[in-house]
């Protein structure tokens, strides 16, 4: 530490230079953040919760309907604690741009299986009261600036009522927060109940179920178990653990962790250079100073500790500043409008940004520092 | 002195310095070169995934060819129309004839979930059930392998880029609907349209698999000039018998890759810009270092009369120089990575998947060097002007 002005003094050696690579590495950074946000925004959306949940599909595809008396058969095979269901109903607020999911649930046990939405108990109380009740996530709520007491129009594309009229209302019953940051708060869910008396056809049919499992370290063999009670019937089913069902949803869209890291593994590698290039650059030209401190006594250590805790000094001030803005640029949330509602930098992301940007500052210093470190006395003094 | 040629060949000279004492930076060089060429590859791969895409869904239709829904369904998927509704359909004004009877097809149009071959999980891949003509409704279509199923029978044929992508789709296997297994006799392509990521049925098998009755979702449309549209159009929506949207196909697709096309286009531009930003600091630092290296001949040759002018343009010229090659390397790297490549993504209207080949075009290409001239420019200009307004006494006192 007591040698920190000497790398402060190297540093300010050429002001310009030190500056432009600081800002090369806080735009790699900034870039890091944001990849991660992005790829949050594709892949997450997977609790711890949804740990102990399983989806129960339609084995052929989502879009085919299961029979609502599954759930008593499913919550007699062992080992399941409660089963509940869910259906797309596919609605339009306003303009198709405005996209967000709308489904019919059962109001208490939908709540019960998800205690990571957190709805105050007064606004359950009312839905449960109100046949045409709805609760929508907070950051819709703000988008549309709907606020409890609102009758929204929705118009589904799938689902006609028994008049033939596509066009269906909702009393906003209340307004649930996410109890983590990946909770996705856009969805609204009224009451299926309403939903099956009002449908013109597909009566008791639900799009799939939801399992919570008694004990986590056994959901595969219940998956297994929920799928033979429903082998060779007309509706056979696919289980899969929450988890896997969310990634395997975003894996449709590609292989975003693949074409994430190859970003990222392009944009690390062009600031490895420039960094790395800019180093090796001010540690030539100070050849004959380096010289002259280990005339005076420098070790080889304390030479080759110097040359590294200018590039670290250099990458981690630079990864500092990068993930802090990126930090602030993502906080304001989804860029593309509706889209990606999960959009948000995890926390485990900005750990790993901070331990790249030491890993780069000893990378790109390292050849330059054993450079540095070799140095014979005599050779370096006499170049000057 | 200050003619023209005079001031060109100045411009040569200091433009001249500069190259010649490239290899003495070699490392800022390759440097430099090589984040505008990561920039510019990075862009143009990014885009050529929405341009590929738009490409596909752009070929899945032409003007003279239409697709009715129920009115009120964005996409097939959530339409339904009864058989009634579609031979009214098929009887409308301005449909084009065959000796066999009007060019429509109801269709049915469902998703089956398949393994991707590249990510091994399960995806979302449509089904379509068609009736004769669909293949006389859609320009282009032929087969390129085996054969097409005979009408009637439990067999299926696969759209080229589906039988790519997804597993288990080869002529010879067998695909698992339900409880029934239906061999694959043949492939097809569609002049790289959406109805390549497909499979294909006979509409009355699908029917009877899907317990759908006699129902249909939509009807496919040939009309007997695109003019037609207006006339067939008009007619539908005024019958009373029927609650339909007419759509021209071009349209209905190039709606259906909006929303893929704007995620891809805001992230890709996000993406890009922030790197521009970051190479345009590399291009900086290599041409500070390059002007800090000849600081002494550049003041020499101003003392010897050089106007500032000149030194700014060669200095600008190097690095503008220096970014198109980046540019053109980063171009070249991207065109031989992603053009033709094929991959599948999902269509948010329909949860399915489309397949479809990455396409670097020519204008992608030259919004690649467009976007390294500017990093060069600005890079170049900083420099430039320090080494313009530097004071020659200065500088050559400097050691």
């Amino acid at each position: 530490m007591k040698y920190m002005h000497l790398v402060w003094g190297n540093l300010r050696r050429k002001k310009t230079r030190t500056v432009l690579t600081l800002l090369s590495i806080v735009v790699a950074f900034v870039l890091f953040g944001f990849l991660s946000a992005i790829r949050q925004a594709l892949t997450g959306g997977v609790s711890l919760e949804g740990a102990n949940r399983l989806i129960v599909r339609h084995k052929v595809s989502i879009i085919q309907m299961l029979p609502i008396d599954y759930k008593r058969r499913m919550e007699k095979i062992p080992g399941v604690a409660a089963a509940t269901h869910q259906t797309w109903f596919g609605g339009i607020y306003q303009d198709p741009k405005n996209f967000f999911m709308q489904n019919p649930v059962i109001p208490g046990e939908f709540l019960d299986m998800h205690p990571e939405m957190i709805l105050p108990a007064a606004a359950r109380q009312a839905w449960l009261q109100t046949r045409t009740g709805a609760v929508v996530g907070r950051k819709t709520a703000e988008r549309f600036g709907w606020k409890v007491g609102d009758k929204v129009p929705i118009q589904s594309t799938i689902w006609a009522k028994k008049d033939g009229s596509f066009l269906w209302e909702f009393d906003i019953v209340g307004i649930y927060d996410g109890r983590d940051k990946n909770t996705d708060t856009t969805p609204l869910f009224f009451r299926y109940d309403y939903f099956d008396e009002a449908r013109r056809a597909g009566t008791g049919s639900v799009g799939w179920y939801t399992i919570r499992v008694l004990d986590t370290s056994k959901a595969a063999a219940v998956a297994n178990l929920v799928d033979a009670e429903f082998e060779n019937s007309s509706a056979e089913t696919k289980t899969e653990a929450e988890g896997a069902f969310v990634q395997a949803w975003a894996k449709q869209i590609g292989d975003i962790a693949f074409i994430t890291a190859s970003i990222l593994g392009a944009v690390f590698f062009t600031i490895l250079l420039v960094t790395g290039n800019t180093i090796s650059q001010s540690v030539r030209e100070r050849t004959g100073e380096l010289g002259v401190l280990k005339a005076i006594g420098f070790t080889n250590g304390q030479v080759l500790g110097l040359v590294l805790a200018e590039s670290c000094v250099l990458s981690v001030l630079g990864g500092v500043v990068g993930l802090g803005v990126a930090w602030l640029l993502t906080s304001r949330g989804d860029p593309t409008g509706g889209l990606l509602p999960l959009f948000f930098f995890p926390a485990g992301d900005l750990a790993a940004g901070l331990a790249i940007s030491v890993a780069l500052g000893l990378v790109t210093g390292f050849f330059p520092a054993m450079q540095a470190m070799r140095l014979r006395v005599a050779d370096s003094l006499r170049r000057i | 002195m200050a003619g023209p040629f005079n001031w060109l060949s100045q411009v040569g000279a200091v433009t001249e310095f500069g190259i010649l004492s490239m290899p003495q930076r070699r490392g800022s060089v390759a440097a430099a070169v090589i984040g505008i060429a990561g920039v510019v590859a990075v862009l143009v791969g990014v885009l050529s995934i929405a341009t590929g895409f738009r490409r596909a869904m752009a070929a899945s239709g032409s003007p003279d060819e239409a697709l009715v829904l129920r009115s009120g369904a964005d996409s097939e998927m959530v339409s339904g129309l009864s058989r009634d509704s579609t031979r009214i359909i098929a009887q409308a004004p301005g449909v084009a004839q065959s000796p066999g009877g009007p060019l429509a097809s109801a269709e049915l149009f469902v998703i089956i979930n398949l393994p991707k071959i590249s990510t091994g999980t399960d995806v979302n891949v449509p089904l379509r059930g068609v009736e004769r003509p669909a293949v006389q409704v859609r320009e282009g279509l032929r087969i390129v392998e085996g054969r097409m199923f005979d009408w009637g029978k439990d067999e299926v044929i696969v759209g080229i880029g589906a039988a790519r992508e997804f597993s288990g789709l080869q002529v010879g296997d067998k695909i698992k609907v339900g409880r029934y297994s239906w061999p694959v006799v043949g492939v097809f392509s569609a002049g790289g349209g959406a109805a390549e990521s497909e499979i294909w049925s006979d509409a009355a098998v699908l029917q009877a698999a899907y317990n759908r009755g006699d129902s249909f979702q939509s009807v496919f449309v040939k009309l007997k000039s695109a003019e037609a549209f207006k006339e067939f159009k008009d007619n539908l929506t005024a019958d009373p018998r029927l609650s339909a949207q007419v759509l021209r196909q071009t349209d209905y697709y190039a709606e259906h890759s909006e929303a893929v096309t704007r995620l891809v286009t805001t992230l890709g531009y996000l993406i890009a810009s922030l790197m521009a930003i970051g190479a345009a600091f590399g291009a900086l630092n290599t041409m500070y270092s390059s002007v800090s290296a000849r600081n002494r001949e550049i003041a020499t040759l101003r003392a010897l009369g050089f106007g500032g002018g000149a030194v700014v343009v060669s200095v600008m010229l190097e690095s503008i120089a220096l970014a198109l090659l980046g540019g053109a390397i980063g171009a070249g790297l991207s065109y031989i990575a992603f053009n033709g490549f094929h991959t599948a993504t999902m269509n948010w209207q329909s949860f399915s998947q489309v397949t479809f080949a990455l396409a670097v075009t020519p204008q992608l290409l030259v919004q690649g060097v467009i976007v390294a001239t500017l990093i060069g420019a600005i890079g170049g200009l900083l420099p430039a002007l320090r080494a313009a307004r530097q004071p020659i006494a200065t500088a050559l006192r400097e050691l």
